[in-house]
């Protein structure tokens, strides 16, 4: 064999022929790359329960099951307000399109009737479902990632406990490449990370075990945490602030403090029942969180606010809260105000009917933008019916858009110091397509 | 019996006429629009107190009694209507007006057929019985055969003569005659019957007339600054906080008595609101916490003995097994959906009240107490306000609008707001019960003993807010209601001793709110019944028939229908294999017997209620209930349903979801976002038997089927899941603590 | 100040002395409408319910200024030539008030849900009338009431 033949073929050809070889040894590259990753992003669908089968558990498990379902506000995902608790469909607006809650109820087609516990703890932990099929971190699970086996346990008893229901829940609306599972297998590369909590031996265990309670089942960096143009949370800005649901939620960091001195003591009382006299009042999202956690007992509360307290240890004095500055020329608002908020918020008292307390301490009047102060003048607050609460109208159908529009500005200018929003307009007609009081 | 018409007298007619209906003819009652009423008896002995007939014929009952939505008006003159043979369209009522009608006490206590009721009966009776007498003169025939259809006598030979022609106008001049005979209940046309209520197409029509809707020319509006704190006393006041607000008029301020008078209602809400104030500390009340532990340790003046047979000190110690149990029920306030309202007008040193008020007799003595004006100079005129439930706040608005009334020489109109009314209104005392029962070796049940908790006081005035803030005369009583009855039991053990021990004080001023004390009472009876028929592993409804008198038969009856109406199924509570404690399902399923016989003299209820209590989160749902009710001769079923639904509903919520909320100094729940009702989400199916005996006595029927609720849920909670509730209200916190304590 | 209010398909005009008035007082107090009623005043208990513009709306915590143009029907409104209209006649029929306080907010709520939904579910008539109080404990009359109305 001449030299030239084994070196290769002559140049022309030669060339071609080696662009087609590379051709073909790149796909096959490419090809085993990608075996190699689905090979590794694969996840085997797990047995369906058999039919007719019950899950048998201990009357206590599933009490303790449905407190640490209410730590981690599982209802309120995947509950669509009048329908059956846990039977899913609630829409969850992202930044990559809407989600909707699944069916945690133990309905066999619709729901996780199908599910063993390993597959409930495989969701849990990993992000991922009976069938294999990559979850949407809109499920919460790398922070769920960090609950015990025996919580999880108590969690899947105290759910396939509930009444099955049937509910369909609408397919995702997400755009491609989104609506692509698999790539969610690339996010969790990146940003889930399954190391478990240990115990930090100088803090205390009550300290331990509001940090379990928060970075696990809590999630409460979910909504506190920027997150960055994937959506995973920025690890270098833990609660640093975030959204939810559109409204604002504030930092939990030394960044806070610096309108709002939270005690252990404080937090706890807002924390389990919504209100704290210097503080006011929680609103949207946090309403639920708030109402959930007034059910779990006062230690786990506490435990929670010590370690929440200590996210923002060395934070500098607080400055006290603006005064009250009436506005002259404001126009037929200061009308609307009288009529509509200072029977409640402008009491002689101090504290007004519902336990409406001055627009100087309000969070929402101080804040950056006025996303929460809109919608709390919208919707109010109102889950109050069945179990009491926290209580604020809804004036969503009491006053028109260019009327909420120039409240939220009255109100911003007369409470706070702050400089004006400019964001108001687009504010409200963002939030009118929310929802609707009932 | 004198059956001569005393010409002489004034014409009832001219007063009858001068009583102008400034506002609706209402079904027909009608609210005097405050001209000076002309002299008319209103002593209980007498029929003109009650009756008027004028020239057209038209028929007036005058009564104490007031309609506070129960359907007595329609009930009452029914009872009329059959007694004279007069068409319900001819008849009106006046109710409540001091001026014109008998004192027949504070309408509460079911009483008002039963006892009223009664009364009415009689006096129309009698009445009927002198215009025969009449009639067989006018008419030369014998007073046996005549007849009388739609107000016109008729003799056998066809010649006729109207009540109208016979009296119109004119007074009776008689006596109530107990041995005039009413009718007999075989012949009744319209006793018995659905007859429909006359207001409710007003109501429904925005033409009905409330207390709210009243005004007076000239009128002007109040509100009263209360405390923050009871007992807080008022430092400052800052005018200028308010003075810029449009109609504000004036300050009023009398000790701690703060009021403020404006030219329209919404500037009193406002200037109350707005006004600046500072007030002492004050922290009287316990803590909240804590609030058993205090009542328990409030010194006891006095027991109240109600029933005492055999000895059950020897009996307990001799016991060869013992069970004892402690229950309690909280606080709760009326709640009337419309606060209080009234208003007041001074003419000529005379005090007009216009009041929702169920005792305006009795309001009528307060305001001249509190104002030391002669009982002459004061008229209390009753006007229909929203549902009360018991003495709430319309007394002591009247007492607000008085004294408002009195400095600013015009009529003045009081509208209470939410927080006054949830603030400030009387509540239902708390109730602490001990129980305990002892059996012999072989599980008979050989003794009862019972102590119930509650404060002194009976059913009398209840002292008026303005009086005490503003230093002025008045009771000084605690009238938290007739709250012993139903502490004695319905069953028969050899040992029963029932203690009403009675304590000096209690938290918040306290009045008689639906079923008081019986609720209560009942509560802890029949719950603890339950725990005796489990711990003998009896059926309860077996054990109810076992243990009450043999002899009754109406007792008996009542309970096997409704082991019929509810398909009860016999065995011992909580007895299915789930009470092991491995469940498949975290909502368990359970039903509960309760059984009352009011007061242990009148009328009687049975209830079955499903549940479902969700082990999960603490919820309980009462999804359905079955009542069976034997209150006598029935007037209006309509009326008698009316009343169990409403019983039964408005239980179900205060057992489930109500508890005043109070902190040192006051009371925090001043809203229904911090006192929570049953919203129609959570209504259970209802089912009612009426037994009606038209023979029997009529016996009221306002209040017992709520006494048989709260027992019901708790023994079907506990048939459920084997959690006993004890402690009123049943909210998740206390039920998932039960579940845990199991 | 005057203000012109449309209300039961009529447009009057009512001398309000003090512009922050909630609707609720100017319709009871300047126009003599006594259906809505005061129970709250904080949109609570819904026994001030009106419609605006045929939604069903707390009027104590409207101030009438914020009105404008809009529709304001109460419970006269619904009145046909002086007689109770189809709902109304099915409270009335089912005798669905015992105080009947609350009755002509539930009413308009009522009447809203039917107005929508002319057969609706009793799960969705409950869900629905769930804004509205009722301390007597009618409800199940209502109930029964709005039934009547629906398949009338």
């Amino acid at each position: 064999m001449s030299r030239n033949a084994i070196a290769g073929p002559a140049s022309g050809d030669g060339q071609a022929l080696m662009s087609v070889r590379n051709i073909a040894l790149g796909c096959v590259i490419a090809l085993l790359v990608l075996a190699a990753g689905l090979w590794w992003v694969w996840r085997p669908a797990i047995a369906a329960l058999p039919e007719h089968s019950a899950v048998l558990a201990d009357r206590k498990n599933i009490a303790h099951g449905a407190d640490l379902a209410t730590v981690g506000n599982c209802a309120d995902c995947h509950t669509v307000s009048g329908r059956p608790l846990f039977s899913g469909g609630r829409p969850l607006p992202t930044p990559f399109g809407t989600i909707y809650g699944s069916n945690l109820t133990p309905d066999r087609t619709t729901g996780i009737g199908a599910w063993s516990e390993e597959a409930f703890k495989r969701a849990m932990r990993e992000g991922v479902d009976r069938k294999g099929r990559q979850l949407y971190p809109a499920f919460p699970y790398d922070h769920f990632t960090f609950a015990t086996d025996d919580d999880i346990r108590s969690i899947y008893d105290f759910l396939m406990s509930r009444p099955a229901v049937e509910n369909q829940v609408p397919a995702n609306q997400l755009p491609f490449p989104f609506n692509i599972r698999l790539m969610v297998a690339g996010w969790k590369l990146l940003f889930l990370h399954q190391d478990p909590l240990h115990p930090e031996p100088t803090q205390s265990e009550e300290w331990n075990r509001g940090r379990y309670l928060v970075e696990g089942l809590g999630h409460c960096g979910s909504c506190h945490t920027p997150r960055n143009m994937l959506g995973a949370e920025k690890r270098g800005q833990r609660y640093a602030g975030g959204v939810a649901d559109n409204w604002r939620a504030p930092p939990l960091d030394a960044s806070l403090v610096k309108r709002h001195r939270w005690t252990v003591d404080h937090l706890t009382e807002y924390l389990s029942t919504g209100w704290d006299r210097d503080h006011g009042v929680a609103a949207g999202p946090m309403a639920d969180v708030v109402k959930n956690l007034g059910q779990v007992s006062q230690d786990e509360v506490h435990a929670i606010a010590t370690y929440v307290v200590s996210l923002s240890d060395g934070a500098e004095q607080p400055t006290l809260p603006s005064a009250d500055k009436p506005i002259a020329d404001a126009g037929s608002i200061v009308a609307v105000y009288d009529g509509a908020c200072a029977r409640c918020h402008n009491s002689g008292r101090g504290v007004g009917p519902s336990n409406a307390l001055s627009l100087t301490l309000s969070t929402a009047v101080q804040g950056p933008n006025s996303a929460n102060a809109v919608r709390a003048i919208m919707y109010g607050i109102q889950d109050y019916r069945t179990h009491g609460g926290p209580y604020m109208p809804a004036f969503d159908r009491i006053l028109t858009d260019e009327q909420i529009a120039a409240l939220t500005r009255y109100v911003r200018t007369r409470y706070s110091d702050q400089p004006e929003w400019t964001d108001v307009e687009a504010e409200v007609a963002k939030a009118r397509h929310e929802g609707s009081s009932p | 019996m004198n059956s001569r018409f005393d010409l002489s007298r004034r014409d009832v007619l001219k007063a009858g006429s001068a009583m102008v209906v400034a506002f609706s003819l209402v079904g027909a009652s009608r609210s005097s629009a405050g001209e000076d009423p002309v002299a008319k008896p209103v002593d209980l002995d007498q029929v003109d107190s009650f009756l008027s007939i004028d020239d057209k014929g038209a028929v007036t009952l005058f009564t104490g009694k007031v309609d506070l939505g129960t359907g007595i008006r329609i009930g009452l003159q029914q009872i009329v209507a059959e007694e004279l043979d007069v068409p319900l369209a001819v008849m009106s009522t006046v109710e409540g007006d001091t001026a014109l009608t008998p004192d027949q006490g504070p309408t509460y206590g079911s009483q008002s057929i039963q006892i009223a009721g009664a009364t009415i009966r009689q006096a129309a009776a009698t009445a009927r019985s002198a215009l025969l007498d009449q009639a067989a003169q006018r008419l030369a025939a014998a007073k046996t055969d005549l007849t009388v259809a739609d107000g016109l006598v008729s003799a056998p030979d066809g010649r006729r003569v109207s009540y109208a022609e016979l009296i119109g106008g004119k007074s009776f001049s008689l006596k109530l005659d107990p041995l005039a005979a009413p009718k007999n209940p075989s012949l009744y046309k319209v006793v018995g019957k659905p007859i429909p209520r006359r207001d409710i197409p007003e109501k429904l029509t925005g033409r009905f007339t409330y207390v709210h809707d009243f005004r007076r020319p000239g009128m002007l509006h109040g509100s009263v600054i209360r405390p923050p704190a009871l007992g807080a006393d008022l430092e400052t006041v800052d005018e200028n906080s308010v003075k810029n607000i449009p109609g504000y008029l004036r300050i009023v301020r009398d000790g701690n008595f703060l009021g403020v008078v404006t030219e329209t209602e919404w500037a009193a809400v406002r200037v109350a609101r707005e006004l600046k104030t500072t007030w002492s500390k004050s922290a009287t009340l316990p803590e909240q916490d804590r609030l058993w532990d205090h009542v328990r340790a409030t010194r006891v003046i006095k027991d109240d003995v109600t029933s005492n047979v055999g000895d059950s000190e020897g009996a307990l110690a001799k016991a060869k097994t013992r069970i004892s149990a402690t229950y309690d029920f909280a606080m709760h306030t009326h709640g009337s959906i419309g606060p209080s309202c009234a208003i007041s007008e001074f003419k000529d040193g005379k005090l007009t009240c216009w009041t929702a008020s169920q005792a305006t007799h009795n309001l009528r003595k307060q305001l001249a107490l509190m104002l030391s004006l002669p009982l002459e100079s004061v008229r209390c005129i009753y006007v229909e306000g929203a549902g009360c439930y018991g003495r709430n706040g319309h007394e002591d608005a009247a007492a607000d609008s008085a004294l408002l009334a009195q400095v600013a020489g015009r009529p003045v109109r009081v509208q209470w707001s939410r927080a006054d009314e949830h603030g400030w209104d009387p509540k239902g005392a708390p109730t602490l019960i001990d129980l305990k029962a002892g059996f012999d070796e072989r599980g008979n049940i050989t003794v009862w003993q019972s102590d119930f908790f509650i404060p002194q006081g009976a059913a009398g005035n209840v002292d008026l807010i303005a009086a005490t803030l503003s230093g002025k005369p008045r009771d000084n009583l605690i009238s938290p209601g007739g709250i012993t009855g139903d502490s004695a039991i319905p069953y028969q053990f050899p040992n029963v001793k029932t203690v009403c021990r009675r304590l000096e004080t209690t938290p918040l001023r306290p009045s008689w709110i639906r079923t008081p004390g019986r609720m209560q009472n009942t509560f802890g009876n029949e719950c603890f019944v339950d725990e005796l028929a489990a711990a003998l592993k009896e059926d309860p409804l077996e054990f109810r028939l076992k243990h009450i008198d043999a002899t009754d038969r109406r007792g008996r009856e009542l309970l096997e229908r409704l082991r019929d109406i509810a398909a009860w199924k016999q065995g011992p509570a909580h007895s299915k294999p789930r009470a092991s404690g491995i469940l498949t399902s975290s909502i368990l399923k359970g039903r509960g017997i309760s059984y009352v016989k009011y007061e242990l003299v009148r009328t009687y209820v049975g209830i079955v209620a499903d549940v479902e209590v969700d082990i999960g989160l603490g919820d309980v749902r009462v999804t359905k209930v079955f009542v069976v009710h034997d209150c006598g001769q029935i007037i209006n079923p309509n009326g008698v349903r009316a009343q169990i639904e409403g019983s039964v509903i408005q239980t179900v919520s205060r057992v489930l979801k109500e508890e005043v909320m109070f902190d040192r100094g006051m009371v925090t729940s001043l809203d229904w976002a911090t006192y929570p009702i049953l919203r129609f989400p959570e209504l259970p199916e209802l089912v009612i038997d009426l037994i009606d005996r038209p023979t029997e006595k009529p016996w009221g029927a306002g209040e017992p089927s709520a006494a048989v609720v709260p027992s019901a849920i708790s023994n079907a909670i506990y048939d459920a899941s084997g959690a006993r509730l004890r402690s009123v209200p049943f909210k998740r916190a206390k039920v998932k603590a039960a579940l845990q304590s199991i | 100040m005057k203000i012109a209010l449309n209300v039961n398909g009529r447009v009057q005009e009512v001398d309000v002395g003090d512009p922050s008035t909630p609707l609720l007082y100017v319709l009871r107090n300047e126009l003599g409408l006594h259906g809505p009623r005061f129970g709250c005043g904080l949109g609570q208990c819904g026994a001030c319910m009106v419609h605006i513009d045929g939604e069903p709306t707390f009027s104590c915590v409207l101030p009438v200024i914020a009105l404008g143009s809009r529709k304001v029907t109460t419970l006269e409104g619904l009145l046909v030539d002086g007689k109770p209209g189809k709902l109304q006649q099915a409270f009335i029929d089912e005798e669905a008030a015992q105080c009947g306080y609350c009755i002509s907010g539930m009413v308009m709520r009522a009447q809203s849900l039917l107005d929508a939904k002319p057969h609706p579910t009793d799960e969705e008539i409950r869900n629905h009338m769930a804004t509205n109080l009722c301390r007597c404990g009618t409800h199940i009359a209502i109930m029964r009431a709005i039934r009547r109305a629906a398949t009338a």
